[in-house]
């Protein structure tokens, strides 16, 4: 099974205000159209995932609702704010972890930490103590007073956070954190939004790893060529596509042939000695496969159930595949 | 309004210019060094002849006196080439794009940079000042003229690092942001700094006459000599006090403009 998808949405079910409301948001370069009339509401206390490839226009949403690009149209309210007449006010709070490394090379974590608590304001004390936990925190207290350039990515990227997080922002906007990081540095980040929610912060991410919104989000949207394609809960969005299948698999040839007489099998592999059976993923039609399996006596070896994931949403919605980029390391086996 | 930490978030952002000037001191050496190289090559290789024309049988002594002034701004100038590139360099990185979405006084960044390089050109003026005193400069400026001097001297820097400022925000590369200060070093050559004026042909003499640096060094000059200041006094204030306002205004829409990667 590749991944478990989340709960049901909660925002659907007990509607909350908005963090953030976009509406028909348009931008272009000269000719270049990036965005051609967004709209997103994010619940407060949610996380919301901006799915779309290289060059789909995620990086220019969030710079739109962070104040780095003033829209060409459309409204954009975040916190409460309008981001073109009260950007001080949004700046106040919102914190943005972007896609490049947002992080003094020449400082060390430490002195990184302390430039963003006095551009917060913060008092000296109550930063001190602050910057402490935060480099516990994101394990980065033994590295604290080491130049970040001598840093690994995960490092970087953890630093990177906790320097958007110093100034407790109610709102955190994310550009791709992981692209680029290894699995397991990859593994920690999502802990660590995880972590965020809890704690009652909207999280805004951008990613192009359908497994990580999945993994993250209670709303997901996918950004295809400037327009929002599609928007919802993960598991909304894979209900709209069919090609849910459980896989059996039979230790021995014999048993492997009884079964494929037995059921109805859309797939059959012979060399992983494998068959896969059509469901709508509920509880009953497994039931049924595995009591008919038993009443033939067949033993199974194996058994897993595939919900379609965002991949095949991706390719539903839009008629090809998502981007080629290397596929994060799938949560569990 | 964030103006109400301009003081605060400056400090804060010039304690980070400070550090890199620490951690990265292959730029600083640069201004600290060549001012002294020009001031040695000046007085020993050319200084013989250039002082005997100044006056007769006047030799190296006398250039030194005269060349002194015109190298304290050729200084000035190396170390805003400087903050061009550092400038230039420092939009290249992520953290711009998070300081834009802070609540701070905008131009603290730049500020930074600012008051980063006043710190370096001191440094670099005093190490000038010191070697030419020890090859036998005798500047005759009493207390009143020194401060004087030195005013001069941050007003200069002012003026001229914040256009470098501006120019490093305008360059597209750091390449382009190292070359486009490139004609602050000419305009001592092209001015009173190691010449007289008077000994340029026609065209070249009205332009070294009328642009900013004649009358600043030219100041600077009978300010050290304890001569008297004449018109040349106001007229280099004034250029520095509007080249530092048309600076500061270009560079804050540059930075405004610039999209942050």
């Amino acid at each position: 099974m590749r991944c478990a998808p989340r709960a049901s949405s909660p925002d659907r079910a007990a509607p909350t205000s908005a963090a953030i409301t976009a509406v028909g948001v348009r931008k272009a370069f000269g000719d270049n159209v990036v965005l051609d009339g967004i709209d997103l509401t994010v619940a407060e206390g949610s996380v919301f995932a901006l799915l779309g490839p290289n060059g789909s226009g995620k990086t220019t949403t969030v710079n739109i609702l962070a104040t780095l690009l003033a829209a060409d149209a459309g409204e954009v309210r975040v916190a409460g704010h309008d981001v073109a007449r009260e950007a001080d006010a949004v700046r106040d709070a919102i914190g943005l972890t972007g896609q490049f490394s947002a992080v003094d090379d020449l400082l060390t974590g430490r002195e990184n930490l302390r430039l963003m608590a006095d551009l917060q304001h913060l008092a000296r004390p109550d930063a001190e103590e602050r910057i402490v936990e935060l480099l516990a925190r994101f394990e980065l207290a033994d590295a604290a007073d080491r130049t970040v350039s001598t840093y690994s990515g995960g490092m970087r990227r953890r630093l990177d956070l906790a320097m958007t997080l110093i100034g407790d922002p109610q709102i955190i906007f994310l550009d791709e954190p992981t692209t680029g990081l290894d699995p397991r540095s990859r593994r920690t980040m999502w802990q660590i939004v995880r972590g965020l929610v809890s704690d009652g912060t909207t999280v805004f991410l951008t990613t192009q790893y359908l497994e990580e919104a999945d993994q993250l989000a209670d709303r997901v949207a996918i950004l295809d060529g400037g327009r929002l394609v599609a928007q919802g809960a993960p598991a909304e969005l894979k209900e709209r596509v069919p090609g849910g299948h459980i896989e059996l698999v039979f230790a021995d040839r014999g048993a492997h042939d009884a079964a494929a007489g037995i059921l109805q099998a859309t797939a059959r592999d012979e060399e992983s000695l494998a068959l896969q059976v059509a469901t709508d993923g509920n509880v009953a039609t497994v039931r049924h496969v595995l009591r008919e399996l038993d009443q033939a006596g067949v033993e199974v070896e194996s058994l897993s159930i595939h919900t379609p994931d965002l991949d095949d949403v991706f390719l539903a919605l839009t008629g090809r595949p998502a981007t080629s980029d290397p596929e994060p390391e799938v949560g569990s086996a | 309004m964030t103006g109400a930490y301009a003081v605060r978030d400056s400090a804060t952002m010039l304690r980070r210019n400070l550090l890199h000037l620490r951690r990265y001191p292959g730029l600083s050496l640069f201004p600290l060094l060549m001012p002294v190289v020009f001031l040695l090559l000046f007085v020993y290789v050319f200084g013989g002849t250039l002082g005997n024309g100044l006056e007769v049988g006047g030799g190296r002594d006398a250039y030194v006196e005269f060349v002194t002034p015109g190298m304290l701004m050729f200084a000035i100038a190396g170390a805003a080439n400087i903050v061009a590139i550092s400038v230039a360099m420092d939009m290249t990185k992520g953290i711009i794009a998070r300081f834009k979405t802070m609540r701070i006084w905008r131009p603290s960044v730049l500020a930074g940079h600012v008051l980063g390089n006043l710190v370096l050109t001191a440094l670099s003026l005093v190490v000038l000042m010191a070697v030419a005193l020890a090859i036998g400069y005798r500047p005759t400026a009493g207390l009143v003229e020194w401060l004087a001097v030195v005013g001069l001297l941050l007003l200069v820097a002012i003026a001229l690092t914040w256009l470098a400022v501006a120019l490093g925000l305008l360059a597209k590369s750091v390449e382009t942001a190292s070359n486009t200060p490139m004609f602050l070093f000419l305009l001592p050559f092209l001015g009173s700094g190691f010449v007289p004026t008077e000994s340029m042909p026609a065209g070249l003499r009205w332009f070294a006459d009328n642009q900013p640096f004649t009358p600043i060094t030219d100041t600077l000059r009978d300010l050290l000599g304890h001569e008297h200041v004449g018109g040349a006094g106001i007229a280099a204030i004034a250029w520095c006090l509007a080249i530092a306002a048309a600076s500061f205004a270009w560079a804050r829409y540059l930075y405004d403009r610039r999209p942050a990667r």
